[in-house]
């Protein structure tokens, strides 16, 4: 899993740094989450929702990563004529069920795949990975409130709590406090992760339902994670990178 | 005209694709259905962006799911929800606004939807119902399930005059044939124009037409129309929204684009609250110049 890890983060990378495209840092938080997801976690009948649509390139990387997506994709990301926008697409890629991209949508979503597959009697769980920032959104609190209220325990929300937003850090901007707390008063079954230990996620993702509540796990992670330059740097959620960043994240990750 | 949803989806509500969300309203109208649907009756409670984000979800899992609430409360506040979730994945969901127009009279302007059908009909692959009469509901209920796309069905009052024959539902009938104009109606205001406009002599009156679905697709237009706007060189629309996005607008374009275009367009519309006092639905048509009286008085032959 490491190893894939590596590859796919490097892939990452080089898929930014040719598209000239920024929005890194958030993408490399989560990178684990998704890799793990995909790799370990989703079975045939369960679906997944990107909330954090600015998280595209590590979707688009994990579905390369699990031959979901082809290199000849790849290269085609943020190009003119493609499929791979700089968020979740509507339509051309079949993994990719629901354009997201403004925040605060996902959850919804996601519940409704969820009360929809309880309401046909249909197997599979619903996975929903959502930012930090994103709890901001007044729409987000509409569908926990939901979620919770339907009873629906074949959803996991995933949370990347990298502690920075568009313009300042979570607890500058709009400071919830302990959203695991928060959570878990809404009648969830929350865990705390680290969000780029690939094995605790794994373990957490596969958890069972537990009694009608959904789950939710809060991974604590680090934006531009891996990559030293870029850690906890508000400035990687816009920037694209030089030639040599790139070549110092190459070696930095790499040589990790 | 809830009562006549809630008895026609009664009649849907064992489709394998059947489910009904609303945002906490329907109180004394859809008891029934909740009734009848079970746990596909889904009461979403206050919060219209999740419950069109839930509806999409079930949309993407086969459902084709209905979603109410007052006509105000169903297009503004999600209407990102309507667009990203619902219409960029052209998912076949069906937004129920009851009480389009003034609809809710002296309740107050936050619960008027004066802007409803235009600003959803800018929206990709959606298409807007406007029912004129308690009849069309149930047509219309039919053409949505068959068309599989976003839609939005806007209810109102049913007014229709007694008596009055109506023809069979399409997206354009002539209720009244006359010699002065042309006249197209939106919505259930359609009725006290026709009950009155039928009284006149026919060469004086306007000849009655009503448009239900928007946009306007040019290929529904019937013949009989162009060929009576050709005549008559006088097209007054009249409907009970804004003029901007609205149907007078819509059909002028299509009616451009064809030259098709009469010498005299006349647009009687919701203006909103000139006076800045409050009423029942008919004080603010009356306001508007919607009033059965103002229409033909300014339109007769
Ligand atoms: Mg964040």
């Amino acid at each position: 899993m490491r190893e894939l890890i590596r590859n796919a983060k490097l892939r990452l990378l080089r898929m930014h740094f040719e598209a000239r495209v920024g929005h890194i840092g958030g993408n490399l938080s989560a990178l684990e989450m998704l890799m793990t997801l995909y790799h370990r976690v989703l079975a045939p009948d369960d679906l997944f929702v990107l909330s954090k649509g600015h998280s595209a390139g590590a979707l688009y990387t994990t579905l390369w990563s699990v031959g979901k997506l082809r290199e000849d994709d790849l290269v085609q990301f943020h190009q003119e004529g493609t499929s791979l926008s700089g968020h979740p697409p509507a339509t051309g890629i079949p993994d990719v069920i629901f354009a997201t991209g403004s925040l605060g949508h996902g959850l919804g979503l996601a519940a409704g795949l969820a009360l929809g597959k309880r309401l046909k009697g249909a197997p599979g769980r619903v996975f929903c990975l959502l930012s930090d920032g994103e709890w901001n959104e007044g729409s987000t609190w509409e569908s926990l409130i939901f979620a919770a209220h339907q009873r629906l325990d074949s959803l996991t929300l995933m949370i990347d709590l990298n502690g920075l937003q568009g313009f300042g850090s979570t607890r500058e901007v709009a400071d919830l406090g302990s959203l695991k707390e928060k959570l878990e008063s809404f009648g969830l079954d929350v865990e705390a992760v680290d969000g780029h230990d690939a094995l605790s996620l794994e373990r957490a993702l596969l958890q069972p339902p537990t009694g009608g509540r959904p789950r939710a796990l809060v991974a604590r992670s680090i934006k531009g994670h891996g990559v030293s330059f870029m850690e906890r740097k508000m400035e990687w959620h816009y920037h694209p990178m030089a030639a040599e960043q790139y070549a110092e994240a190459v070696r930095e990750v790499t040589e990790s | 005209m809830r009562n006549i949803l809630t008895t026609s989806l009664i009649t849907h509500a064992a489709r394998p694709d059947f489910a009904f969300l609303t945002g906490d309203l329907g109180f004394g109208a859809l008891e029934p259905l909740r009734g009848v649907a079970g746990d596909r009756f889904i009461n979403c409670g206050i919060a219209e962006q999740n419950m069109i984000s839930v509806a999409s979800g079930l949309g993407r899992l086969g459902f084709a799911p209905w979603v109410y609430s007052i006509a105000p409360f169903i297009y503004a506040r999600p209407l990102e929800q309507i667009r990203n979730d619902v219409c960029l994945h052209r998912l076949p969901v069906c937004l129920i606004g009851n009480g389009g127009g003034y609809g809710y009279g002296v309740m107050g302007a936050t619960h008027h939807a004066l802007e409803d059908y235009g600003i959803l009909c800018t929206l990709q692959g959606m298409r807007a119902y406007i029912p004129a009469f308690a009849p069309d509901v149930t047509a219309a209920i039919g053409r949505i399930l068959a068309a599989r796309e976003p839609a939005y069905l806007r209810l109102g009052r049913d007014e229709l005059p007694s008596g009055a024959d109506l023809p069979p539902y399409s997206p354009w009938r002539r209720l009244l044939a006359g010699g002065g104009g042309t006249m197209v109606i939106v919505g259930p205001l359609a009725g006290g124009i026709l009950a009155v406009a039928r009284e006149l002599p026919a060469e004086a009156r306007p000849s009655v037409w009503i448009l239900c679905e928007l946009p306007v697709r040019m290929e529904e237009i019937p013949e009989l129309f162009l060929a009576e706007l050709r005549s008559s060189r006088r097209l007054l629309v009249v409907e009970e929204h804004v003029a901007a996005g609205g149907a007078g607008q819509m059909l002028l374009h299509g009616l451009a684009l064809r030259g098709e275009v009469p010498p005299r367009f006349e647009h009687r519309f919701a203006r909103g609250y000139p006076s800045g006092l409050y009423g029942s639905q008919d004080f603010h048509r009356k306001e508007c110049g919607l009033d059965p009286g103002s229409v033909l008085a300014g339109f007769r032959g």
